[in-house]
């Protein structure tokens, strides 16, 4: 098939897709080499995650924490592309990514401590990899990028995985990122969980490319589209995608094509942007039964193993709220203190307004 | 005359406006489908059609281009930045471009845009969602800087500012948009930019605010009663340009002052006050002009914002301490 590039590139692209909505392998060249540990291990984290994001919400709604945005139904996305990269590897979160860096390491109770609003839940413990929740969107993607360009400067073989949402692609500093990392062929992983809405804006408002793997073309860097609810399909995408950055080869951008089962915010109404169909077609693509499926096949799962691990869950994210809720709160001083490594003169002044 | 909250005040405003002057324009992220995610704008896109009234993809820095631009071929853009922190993004379209454009090309073009954007602590949001940010924007020539404390001063500065030939820069504190109802006509009229209100009259010091911090300082101004002293509130309602002869007035009156603001000490809009005080009426004071604000450090998280708010008892003690001075 010869084609002008541009006809290639005005083309959709088809997304990877490695298990079936049934639990069938469908494309069998694309699957991952997991041991069942590993397979045992990521439904683990999935199940958890699930649990724990209901939990969430319920503490949110009792006033237990603070700003949380629900991540259910993008655990494949979300557990998967953090499963796909090594420990020494570096996190570039936005605020809904979570569970990514409780996957790669900071401790549970700090996750609540920063939804609570504590200045604790910031403070990432020696030897996880990770930034803390970006709030500002598209921040952490150029952040993402001179981490990656720290790593070759130091001949290092880590990549960097950044995060973002369809919304978020369409942010000057994501371009920017993006042309960056093309021009230095840095070590670093673009991936856009696409969950079809920013807040209220549904993709076809954010942006007339056919795709968002697209826009890696403009910046002369690999782009690829996976399907988002399929484990095996991110896993894959990220594993070579971080090969490609070990071997000096340069950056990625992944397109995972997801759906959250809630709105945006704890605050927010989804009856007002999506309809009841939109949502009962997308939990039919649910992550989690499809891998389970696929698992229970294999004789490596079963229903009882998935009422353990909500259970597991359950006691550990109360043991972990209340330990959050423990935690000694934070003060003014300790505040005016925080700002600089050596607190002015005037900044001590302003201590006494508050004693 | 109709009963509003501030949000539902402002809402009447921009339909005001958009219907009588078909050049207005209002867009920003989720504005026009759900109508933002306040709902200030909710309905508007269906009453103006989605021409008007709409959904930019999620970009600052293009939303604040894309006002310039359309001032340039003669709109009104009323364009929301979701969430105070997020100007950032824009501030080069806004500061740079936007606030020059009538200097830059010799009165040849304006910026007739109105820059809305909720702020303001006291509500445990998410980092970045409460700063108070306006001292940094009173810092740029060419742009205007308005913080409404009530419904009725809001839907009037609202109408003013859209009929502006000069960018505006809107600023809606996020615990006053359901505070409380308030009589509000349902005709269309200006509260004039750059012009202060006296909320309060009094004889023994003049507390200068604007925004939030005029109910925290009218609250301490009525406990301060109960002690005897009378306290003038002023709401400067424009902090940028200041209406520095209403404070004048006032100190001729009082001769002592404070001025309380939410924003961190430093440099801002407090300072500024004082700074033209000195200019003006340096003679007419008794005592040095005090600052009650938040410490200059980042916006707390949410865990400690309360404390770290200027609240009444801070604002009494600064009272007294220029009243026993
Ligand atoms: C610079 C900036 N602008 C606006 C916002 C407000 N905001 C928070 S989340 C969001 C939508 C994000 O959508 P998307 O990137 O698709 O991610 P999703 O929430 O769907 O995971 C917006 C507009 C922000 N946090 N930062």
């Amino acid at each position: 098939m010869s084609k002008v590039p541009y006809e290639v590139y005005t083309e959709d692209v088809e997304a990877l897709s490695v298990l079936s909505p049934d639990g069938e392998i469908i494309n069998k060249d694309m699957m991952p080499i997991l041991s069942d540990d590993q397979l045992k291990e990521i439904m683990y984290r999935m199940v958890f995650t699930r649990t724990w994001d209901d939990r969430a919400v319920n503490l949110g709604r009792q006033g237990r924490l603070g700003f949380y945005a629900p991540v259910s139904g993008q655990e494949a996305t979300m557990v998967g592309s953090e499963f796909a990269i090594e420990k020494e590897d570096f996190v570039c979160p936005g605020y809904r990514d979570i569970p990514q860096l409780v996957w790669h390491g900071l401790p549970l109770y700090q996750a609540f401590l920063y939804s609570r609003g504590h200045q604790h839940g910031g403070q990432i413990p020696d030897g996880v990899n990770v930034l803390m929740p970006q709030i500002i969107i598209g921040a952490q993607i150029l952040h993402a990028m001179g981490i990656a360009m720290g790593y070759k400067l130091k001949k290092q073989k880590q990549v960097v995985i950044t995060y973002t949402g369809d919304g978020g692609s369409s942010e000057g500093d994501f371009y920017e990122g993006l042309n960056y990392a093309g021009v230095y062929k840095l070590p670093v992983i673009f991936f856009v969980q696409n969950n079809g809405y920013a807040i209220t804006t549904p993709f076809a408002k954010q942006t007339a490319a056919l795709s968002i793997a697209h826009k890696a073309v403009a910046a002369g860097i690999k782009g690829v589209k996976v399907d988002g609810m399929d484990i095996f399909a991110v896993i894959k995408a990220v594993q070579e995608a971080a090969e490609r950055g070990r071997n000096g080869e340069g950056a990625t951008l992944i397109e995972a094509v997801t759906y959250r089962f809630r709105p945006h915010s704890l605050s927010d109404d989804a009856s007002k942007y999506r309809t009841k169909e939109e949502e009962a077609e997308w939990s039919a693509k649910d992550p989690i039964a499809r891998f389970a499926k696929y698992l229970e096949k294999k004789g490596l799962w079963t229903e009882e193993d998935t009422a353990r691990v909500k259970e597991e869950a359950k006691a550990k994210v109360n043991e972990e709220i209340k330990k959050a809720e423990k935690t000694e709160k934070m003060t003014i001083s300790g505040l005016i203190d925080s700002m600089f490594e050596q607190t002015p003169k005037h900044l001590e002044e302003q201590k006494a307004d508050f004693q | 005359m109709a009963q509003m909250n501030m949000k539902e005040a402002i809402r009447d405003a921009l339909r005001v406006e958009l219907k009588r002057d078909p050049n207005v324009l209002l867009f920003g992220e989720d504005v026009g489908n759900v109508g933002g995610v306040f709902r200030v704008t909710e309905g508007l896109q269906k009453e103006f059609g989605e021409e008007r009234v709409f959904d930019t993809p999620l970009a600052e820095s293009a939303i604040g281009g894309l006002a310039v631009g359309l001032g340039v071929q003669g709109f009104r853009p009323v364009a929301e930045i979701q969430f105070v922190g997020f100007i950032f993004e824009a501030l080069d379209q806004m500061v740079v471009q936007a606030a020059r454009m009538r200097f830059r090309s010799g009165g040849k073009y304006n910026s007739p845009i109105v820059f809305r954007t909720p702020f303001g602590g006291g509500v445990k949001a998410a980092e970045l969602h409460t700063d108070s940010l306006e001292g940094l924007l009173t810092q740029t020539p060419g742009i205007k800087v308005v913080v409404p404390s009530n419904p009725y001063d809001a839907k009037g500065l609202m109408i003013a500012s859209i009929r502006d030939n000069d960018p505006v820069f809107f600023m809606e504190h996020l615990n006053l948009y359901h505070a409380f109802r308030a009589e509000v006509p349902e005709e269309d009229y200006v509260v004039e930019l750059g012009k202060a209100n006296v909320v309060r009259e009094g004889s023994d010091v003049t507390i200068i605010t604007y925004g939030m911090m005029v109910h925290t300082s009218v609250k301490a101004a009525e406990e301060l009663e109960k002690q005897g002293i009378k306290v003038e509130v002023i709401d400067l309602r424009t902090v940028s340009p200041i209406d520095i002869d209403t404070i004048v007035a006032s100190i001729k009156k009082t001769n002592r002052a404070i001025v309380v603001q939410e924003a961190q000490k430093s440099a801002g809009v407090a300072a500024e006050v004082i700074a033209q005080i000195n200019e003006k009426a340096i003679l007419h004071l008794e005592a040095p002009v005090l600052r009650v604000a938040g410490p200059d450090t980042v916006y707390p998280f949410a865990q400690i914002e309360d404390t770290w708010l200027p609240n009444p008892a801070r604002i009494v003690a600064a009272v007294n301490k220029v009243v026993n001075f």
